[in-house]
């Protein structure tokens, strides 16, 4: 067992997401099964070996900063769950 | 008798138009027939966009009657559900977009309505294009056309289920570990991943975005150059779009493979490989090398790490990704939630389907604090030995040649329960994405239960005019292309 039930809920509440107690288990026995047949991984000398964040290299890519054409207010919220005054409205963040 | 319209591949139909034989409308018709007489079988389209097809179809007619018509111009193309179009509703296969309308388009999508094409609608897929089998799907599974018990395979299921039944010329996928040529070797139609940077990615719904890939699925390999041609080149918008000249791919296709090297590696042809596939890929080795191309031995040593791999690295950037669906900007919310986080939780919760909840839980996992260097600096690691071994390979081959998939297609919900077996469906595409190469998936072949078998050709980076060249050959002196489903 490389990760218990304890774990997995732990990076359930990381990544936002929220399981009931046997679909906790079904995960944790999920991801244990999947982690031990990436065990083989640790088998392969990587010593000195740089690691690729990307298949090709590419380095920055700048451009001027100018002024472009943008979406409007209108178009940016149009697909928003909730909006007021311009403003995508969410649940009260400060408690008072 | 004439062949319907519908069946016609790109370059057939585009000369019919051009010459003014049939029009865009009628071509458009006739691919709306087939889509209401074999959808309700094949679920092949989540959203058909008939009204506005049938605008850009008049347009295109009076285009092509002002003498600037192209070739797409009037062509009748599906697009997978993960490309944004603008006023078209884009839902990634998943319950947390299934209302979202972008508010402009994909560079892909501007390129091709710039070329007149003519969209019937959004394919299905797996949910934010995570599975093999197109099962992930929110909206529903997509039924193979050569077999409606099995599965298209995945992620890009819906279109090249689509293509491989008549309904639409062409169709445009996406490939982050397979996704474009697995589906297009389960269907038996032409799949091809360009290189990475090759296609602009702006507009493209990010599952791990150093891997993604867009790319034409096709009923030919000649409609495939054709399609690339079209959507590939440099892209402002898109930071790893690579500044490179895009050629005219059609003019890669020649008749003649001479003294072409290809490289067969061994850690393709392992216990597991299905017989019949083995047997078609062989064969298609040796007409090959009997039309006078070179076959070389090559190895790829670390093959057997690319699942873990990519199974590590995909999730761990889709993760990161995926934390943009909060409830708050697009997509769904849950209902009278209590305070901000429980309005997070229960969006997400409610709004993704179980494989995605647990490729974000994986790659969560192997990103945090204590276990990163174990996992994702570990992968990161092998996928450079990966990379190594394919540029060690082409020091003595031009192309690489292996089978796409292990198996022809598999039966619906045979895999579902089981992810690593799902995830080994990949095991061949795989290392193509990890190394950023073109790979392009053909039929060679049919099973004794008549289905699909597909030949996966691989090249160095931008090297997808020698991958289509040799695919061309390959197509234009065998008759496996030009095969049908019955649709029974």
């Amino acid at each position: 067992m490389k990760i218990t039930i304890k774990d997995v809920a732990h990076v359930a509440a990381l990544a936002r997401l929220q399981f009931k107690e046997d679909e906790l288990e079904a995960m944790t026995a999920q991801l244990n099964g999947i982690l031990d047949s990436f065990d083989k991984l640790q088998t392969v000398d990587t010593t000195g070996v740089e690691p690729s964040t990307h298949a090709v290299d590419v380095s920055n890519a700048f451009r001027d900063d100018r002024v472009r054409p943008s979406l409007t207010p209108e178009a940016a919220l149009a697909n928003a769950p909730e909006a007021e005054e311009g403003c995508f409205k969410v649940p009260r963040i400060i408690e008072v | 008798m004439a062949r319907e319209l519908y069946s016609l591949t790109i370059h057939e139909l585009s000369a019919l138009l051009l010459a003014r034989t049939v029009s865009a409308v009628e071509a458009l018709e006739s691919v709306i027939s087939r889509i209401e007489a074999v959808d309700g079988r094949v679920h092949a389209y989540i959203s058909p966009t008939f009204d506005f097809a049938r605008s850009q179809a008049q347009a295109a007619d009076q285009r092509i009657a002002r003498g600037d018509g192209g070739p797409l111009t009037g062509v009748p193309l599906a697009i997978k559900d993960i490309l944004c179009t603008e006023g078209i509703r884009t839902t990634c296969g998943s319950r947390i977009l299934e209302n979202f309308v972008p508010p402009y388009d994909a560079t892909v999508i501007g390129k091709l309505k710039a070329g007149g094409a003519v969209f019937t609608g959004k394919t299905s897929m797996d949910e934010f294009a995570m599975g093999s089998s197109n099962e992930t799907a929110y909206f529903g599974a997509v039924h193979n056309p050569w077999d409606l018990d099995r599965v298209p395979g995945g992620s890009s299921g819906g279109s090249a289920a689509a293509v491989a039944a008549d309904e639409c010329i062409a169709a445009l996928g996406t490939d982050t570990g397979g996704s474009i040529r697995q589906p297009a070797s389960l269907c038996g139609v032409v799949g091809l991943k360009p290189t990475y940077g090759r296609v602009s990615r702006f507009g493209l719904i990010a599952f791990a975005s150093s891997l993604d890939q867009i790319g034409p699925i096709t009923k030919d390999v000649e409609d495939a150059a054709i399609l690339l041609s079209c959507i590939s080149g440099h892209d402002s918008k898109d930071s790893t779009s690579i500044k490179r000249h895009a050629p005219d791919y059609t003019r890669a296709l020649k008749k003649d493979v001479n003294g072409l090297r290809l490289g067969i590696p061994k850690e393709y042809f392992i216990e597991g490989l299905d017989p019949q596939v083995e047997k078609a890929v062989r064969e298609a080795i040796d007409l090959l090398k009997a039309q006078g191309a070179e076959i070389v031995p090559v190895s790829l040593p670390h093959t057997e790490y690319a699942v873990a791999v990519y199974y590590l690295i995909a999730p761990a950037e889709a993760c990161s990704n995926l934390a943009r669906y909060d409830g708050v900007k697009y997509g769904y919310r849950c209902s009278q939630p209590g305070n901000l986080r429980e309005m997070y939780e229960q969006s997400r919760s409610e709004g993704f389907g179980p494989e995605v909840k647990r490729r974000i839980m994986l790659g969560t996992y192997a990103l945090s604090a204590g276990y990163y260097d174990a996992y994702y600096k570990k992968a990161s690691q092998v996928r450079t030995l990966i990379r190594r071994d394919f540029m060690e390979a082409f020091k003595t081959c031009d192309l690489i040649v292996t089978p796409t998939a292990p198996a022809p297609a598999f039966k619906l919900g045979e895999k579902l329960s089981d992810p690593l077996s799902m995830y080994l469906s990949d095991i061949f595409t795989i290392p193509t994405n990890l190394a950023g190469l073109p790979g392009i998936s053909l039929p060679c072949g049919f099973s004794e239960g008549g289905l699909p078998i597909g030949l996966q050709i691989i090249g160095n980076l931008f090297a997808e005019e020698q991958v289509l060249h040799c695919a061309y050959c390959y197509e234009q002196s065998t008759p496996w292309h030009r095969r049908k489903p019955s649709l029974a």
